[in-house]
């Protein structure tokens, strides 16, 4: 059991005092903004909650909000268990584990808006690999500026290559953790593949898990600048995510009140979908 | 090989072909890039990389962002560190309130809080400064350390601490020369997620910067739009920000697989 000692605070306070100033500061100044009206010339009038109120009803934040949930369903839907599998099925030990790890870990490190360039370019249809391969070998008529479906597969694909090893690398460590004996034990039971990953493995990669689906979770609901820079939130605005139409009002329109206000409601979802998250899966730990 | 190694194999794939095709690229002249598909380079050059390495923009724009992201994983580790370990040795008044409360911190969805952000750092004068980009950047990667050593600290058992205590230490000599080295795979990997997400991180980098401090992300969008599209120059630019990255995973490869592990599994 962890003693009570009142001391902790002393040791949280330069990280409290370093998060606060970047948190608590802009925080205030976009609720501050949230309530007013401006007509330049840095005058402001208090305008009420009116904001709040013409965003929530408005049907550009409800298709944005749609799209943003669908992307984050995808992306967890399909990088999670992939992730699972691939680390399952990882060398244990030997040569292969740092070169898996590191080529696994080189997308992580490619600067955002790099990733999106290169995406770009990699899916033209008459120069790029891949967009290459699939109108002139393949056939298949692939062009992401043209067609909806196409930009979003590749959205998806771009996620799916970028993020993917994060799973991968925390669960592969959840695994490595876990004592030979448990599995000889399993072996001596006579334990399927599907019960020692049931019951050892899945246990034991819950931690990891929860962490994976938390990070997954929040920076695919924050994401900007990849699809941005892949398509910026075209063709029409079948990719226009949350964070690409809330840019769109706050730098383009310069509207801050009503951009103040819809990124304080995107950070409440965030915030309670995050703590729904995190409650579920920590839930058990108790017992 | 077994048979299992086919998923591995085949992902490893998958990752490699976009940065083959960048690679490739950065080789070809931008005449080529445009001209049509061609798998190798046709026409071998070396001119995008001579170019990066004898313009200051571009290579100050490596060294900018070296130099930030160096400052904020220094920041981040050492003050994650004394607040992980209280996290994870005391209880405190609102102990668990304030942890959740840094992990929100990574929620708040960075292009709006750029404008604020540009308005508290020009107050405050460190506008264009590395310093701006390196605290800046401390608001989605302290609470990011402090989760990962947390979950290390908690890994190693209290009796370390008293045994230690017993023995006469006081505590800044036992957590530098008992505790720190024993939990050193957990700095690293801390020291490396900071490291990563701080480095592929641009938009508030790009908001803070101006002129002496731009980092080098920044760089290649301004001058791959004013020079019309340069797409060889673009993909050799790219192809180096994949390199300081390479260089430190490759020294903490060992920390990520068995360091985890130490950890809180």
């Amino acid at each position: 059991m962890r003693k009570v000692n009142q001391k902790g605070w002393l040791f949280v306070l330069p990280v409290l005092v370093l998060v606060a100033f970047n948190a608590l500061v802009p925080m205030m100044t976009v609720v501050n903004y949230s309530v007013q009206e401006t007509f330049g010339n840095n005058q402001f009038f208090w305008h009420g909650l009116g904001w709040f109120q013409d965003i929530l009803r408005s049907e550009r934040f409800h298709a944005a909000l749609g799209r943003q949930f669908l992307f984050t369903g995808m992306i967890l839907a399909i990088e999670v268990p992939l992730g699972v599998i691939i680390a399952l099925s990882m060398p244990r030990k030997g040569f292969w584990v740092p070169v898996c790890l590191v080529t696994m870990a080189l997308p992580m490190l490619i600067p955002w808006n790099v990733v999106g360039a290169m995406w770009n370019i990699f899916t033209l249809p008459d120069i790029g690999l891949l967009g290459y391969l699939m109108n002139h070998t393949l056939g298949i008529d692939y062009n992401m500026t043209r067609s909806p479906l196409a930009a979003w597969v590749t959205i998806i694909t771009m996620d799916v290559w970028h993020w993917t090893s994060l799973v991968v690398l925390l669960c592969y460590a959840g695994l490595v953790s876990i004592p030979d004996a448990y599995y000889q034990a399993a072996k001596i039971d006579g334990a399927s593949n599907w019960s020692v990953f049931r019951y050892i493995q899945l246990p034991k990669m819950k931690q990891v898990l929860t962490i994976a689906v938390l990070l997954r979770f929040m920076d695919s609901f924050n994401i900007y600048t990849e699809p941005f820079v892949l398509t910026g939130g075209g063709p029409g605005n079948s990719t226009t995510l949350l964070s690409i139409d809330l840019v769109k009002i706050a730098l383009g329109q310069f509207d801050l009140g009503p951009a103040a206000a819809m990124s304080l409601i995107y950070f409440a979802i965030t915030l309670f979908v995050s703590w729904l998250f995190y409650t579920l899966m920590t839930r058990n730990d108790a017992k | 090989m077994k048979k299992r190694s086919i998923i591995p194999i085949l992902y490893i794939l998958f990752l490699m072909l976009p940065i083959y095709w960048l690679v490739a690229m950065s080789f070809k002249t931008t005449q080529e890039i445009l001209g049509g598909f061609s798998l190798f380079p046709r026409q071998w050059t070396l001119a995008s990389y001579r170019t990066i390495f004898t313009d200051p923009t571009w290579y100050w724009g490596y060294i900018n962002s070296i130099a930030y992201v160096s400052i904020n994983t220094v920041i981040s580790v050492t003050v994650a560190l004394p607040a992980a370990y209280a996290f994870s040795r005391y209880r405190f008044l609102g102990d668990k309130q304030l942890f959740f409360w840094l992990l929100t911190n990574r929620m708040a969805p960075a292009a709006v809080f750029a404008l604020p952000f540009f308005q508290l750092y020009s107050a405050v004068g460190l506008f264009d400064t590395y310093w701006a980009v390196a605290l800046a950047h401390c608001l989605f990667n302290i609470p990011l350390a402090v989760w990962i050593l947390e979950g290390f600290m908690g890994g190693v058992p209290k009796e370390l601490d008293e045994t230690a205590f017993v023995d006469g230490y006081s505590f800044p000599r036992f957590f530098a020369t008992i505790f720190l080295p024993t939990i050193k795979a957990g700095v690293g990997v801390a020291a490396f997620f900071c490291f990563m997400f701080s480095w592929v991180e641009l938009l508030l980098a790009k908001t803070l910067t101006a002129v002496y401090a731009k980092p080098i992300a920044a760089t290649m969008t301004k001058t791959a739009s004013s020079a019309g599209y340069e797409l060889g120059l673009l993909a050799a630019a790219g192809t180096l920000t994949i390199i300081p990255g390479a260089i430190v995973i490759w020294f903490v490869r060992n920390y990520i697989a068995k360091g985890f592990a130490l950890g809180r599994v």
